[in-house]
């Protein structure tokens, strides 16, 4: 198929029709409106079927409930409007129901403003919400990504049973770049019938229910052991990273995600003109972090930099990565303001002499 | 090489549409681009702007501080982005609604009276077409032919406005070539 020029936020909406999503239940919220808007238009030509909810509360129970009858569903928002989605998602991955949540970040606490941000790091990756599980995190950094792993996203959900959240910012949601969509493109993990989905009985085989109560401890938590084993074959199998400048010597290595990573890589090549190399490591994944390649790539470096939408919550994995093995420097703007290219340069060359302090943390 | 480039103006003076239309044509010369909105509370009603990036190799970053050229269509645009431009870079300014020239001397200054050209052509709303000429003009950043075709499929739905918008392209093209500022940078 030939190159188009979408905005990320219609990627993402074709990309998850093109994976066979026919549901979609949102809640509008900038900067992220545009991927109900192209879901409004496009379902119906599909078959599909688009819904506005009175809330994210009810947009995010309509996804349990759709989920549970086997469709692949999505929903979109913005940060302040996944929060309100939170108890929803933890009742999702307790009843282990496969759907794609996609968090166009925009900047916090509260309302915030409606500028990018990286500031729901945390929140996807560690404290969603109450109880204890996990979702798949995917942080995609350019449009074309964006819409190959809303694609995954479907198929990584149905493989585990599992909410899978694309997680991008504000610079994601609004740009244009060219996207393909590959014809014929093949599920990424072999996926078995829904047997378990709740489509109606006639007699013939057991109910299937749809449930995340389990008042007897004992079997509560051989569903939590259950559930840890699913996390630890994604951690496992799932680690998804990108290398960039590791072909050659560095002094320095840089860890960022989505687009501050673009931003960074322009940065890369900048300081490789003017003879400094500096490699990145760019986690896709976010849970899992992909701290092997992390500790691997630093110990060829004298010192780690992080660079974050954030007053520094990645720099936490990145922490652990390194065991204290490495200096970490910390880079980040916040508010909706963006790091920039000259930035990132002009922190490397601080870093170099000595202008630069590294994070003690206490 | 890579062009890139900042266009700001009035909300309603097709600054958007000239930088997805610029965008689209180099995707389609086989190029790597991108195109990124100012999507903040200043573009209700106020001022807006986007950036594209042209590129023979995948776009690094698509936010841009200091821009290799900048087309300022009012005057809160010009003071907003005058100072940004990348030294030796390009500066392209309407002076139907501009009143005074800029200060730099260290950039390529460009005059480009984008509204009495449009309305002299019968084509009031036809400003950002003449703008985007003579911004392909100075830079070659994309060929004319290429956002011909662009400006053609754009208007497919109005074919009244397609001449005349060529028109005006071609107009503020030949602004743009006097100035020739040449390829964009390695």
């Amino acid at each position: 198929m030939a190159k188009k020029l979408m905005k990320g936020s219609e990627a993402i909406g074709e990309a998850a029709v093109q994976a066979g999503c026919h549901l979609f239940f949102g809640y509008p919220i900038t900067p992220q409106n545009e991927i109900p808007e192209y879901m409004s238009m496009r379902l119906p030509q599909v078959g599909g079927t688009f819904v506005q909810a009175e809330s994210e509360v009810a947009a995010s129970n309509m996804l349990y409930g759709a989920a549970g009858s086997g469709e692949r569903v999505m929903t979109s928002s913005s940060s302040p409007g996944v929060s309100l989605m939170a108890e929803a998602i933890s009742y999702l991955a307790g009843a282990e129901l496969p759907v794609v949540i996609v968090n166009i970040m925009r900047a916090g606490p509260g309302l915030g403003g409606i500028l990018p941000s990286q500031g729901d790091y945390f929140q996807a990756t560690k404290g969603m919400a109450h109880g204890d599980f996990r979702l798949l995190v995917l942080a995609p950094w350019s449009v074309q990504e964006a819409a190959d792993l809303v694609q995954d996203a479907f198929d990584l959900a149905d493989y585990y049973r599992n909410p899978v959240l694309v997680l991008g910012d504000g610079l994601i949601g609004q740009m244009m770049e060219p996207v393909e969509f590959r014809e014929g493109r093949l599920p990424i993990k072999p996926l078995e019938a829904k047997t378990w989905a709740a489509t109606g009985n006639d007699g013939s085989k057991p109910r299937s229910v749809i449930n995340s109560l389990f008042l007897d401890p004992e079997a509560l938590e051989r569903h939590n052991v259950h559930l840890k084993e699913k996390y630890d074959r994604m951690v496992r199998d799932e680690v998804r990273f990108q290398s960039y400048g590791l072909d050659r010597d560095y002094d320095v290595l840089i860890v960022a995600y989505g687009t501050v990573a673009r931003v960074c890589s322009t940065a890369i090549d900048e300081l490789a003109a003017s003879g400094v190399h500096v490699g990145m490591v760019r986690p896709v994944t976010l849970f899992p972090f992909p701290y092997q390649a992390v500790r691997e790539a630093a110990a060829r470096a004298s010192s780690v930099l992080v660079v974050e939408l954030s007053t520094g919550q990645m720099i936490e994995d990145v922490r652990l990565a390194l065991a204290n093995s490495k200096p970490i420097h910390f880079l980040n703007r916040m508010g909706g303001m963006l790091v920039s290219p000259d930035a990132v340069v002009d922190k490397i060359r601080a870093m170099a002499d000595g202008r630069s302090t590294e994070v003690v943390h206490a | 090489m890579q062009n890139d480039v900042i266009m700001a103006g009035f909300g309603g003076q097709g600054i958007l549409l000239i930088g997805k239309m610029l965008a689209y044509a180099g995707m389609r010369e086989g190029k790597e681009v991108s195109w990124l909105p100012s999507y903040g509370p200043e573009m209700r009603g106020g001022t807006a702007n986007c950036t594209v990036v042209i590129s023979d190799r995948p776009v690094g970053s698509p936010v841009i501080r200091s821009p290799r050229a900048v087309v300022a269509m009012n005057l809160p645009s010009l003071d907003k982005f005058e100072p940004d431009v990348r030294p030796g870079g390009l500066l392209l300014y309407n002076s139907s609604l501009i009143d005074r020239r800029p200060a730099r001397q260290d950039v390529t200054v460009i005059e480009v009276p984008a509204n009495e050209i449009a309305n002299s052509l019968g084509n009031p709303r036809g400003a950002n077409m003449v703008a985007l000429g003579a911004y392909l003009g100075a830079t070659e950043a994309v060929s004319i032919d290429g956002v011909v075709e662009v400006v053609r499929e754009t208007f497919a739905a109005k074919p009244g406005v397609i001449e005349v918008n060529i028109t005006a392209l071609r107009r503020g093209h030949e602004i743009g070539a006097a100035h020739t500022v040449g390829a964009g940078e390695a």
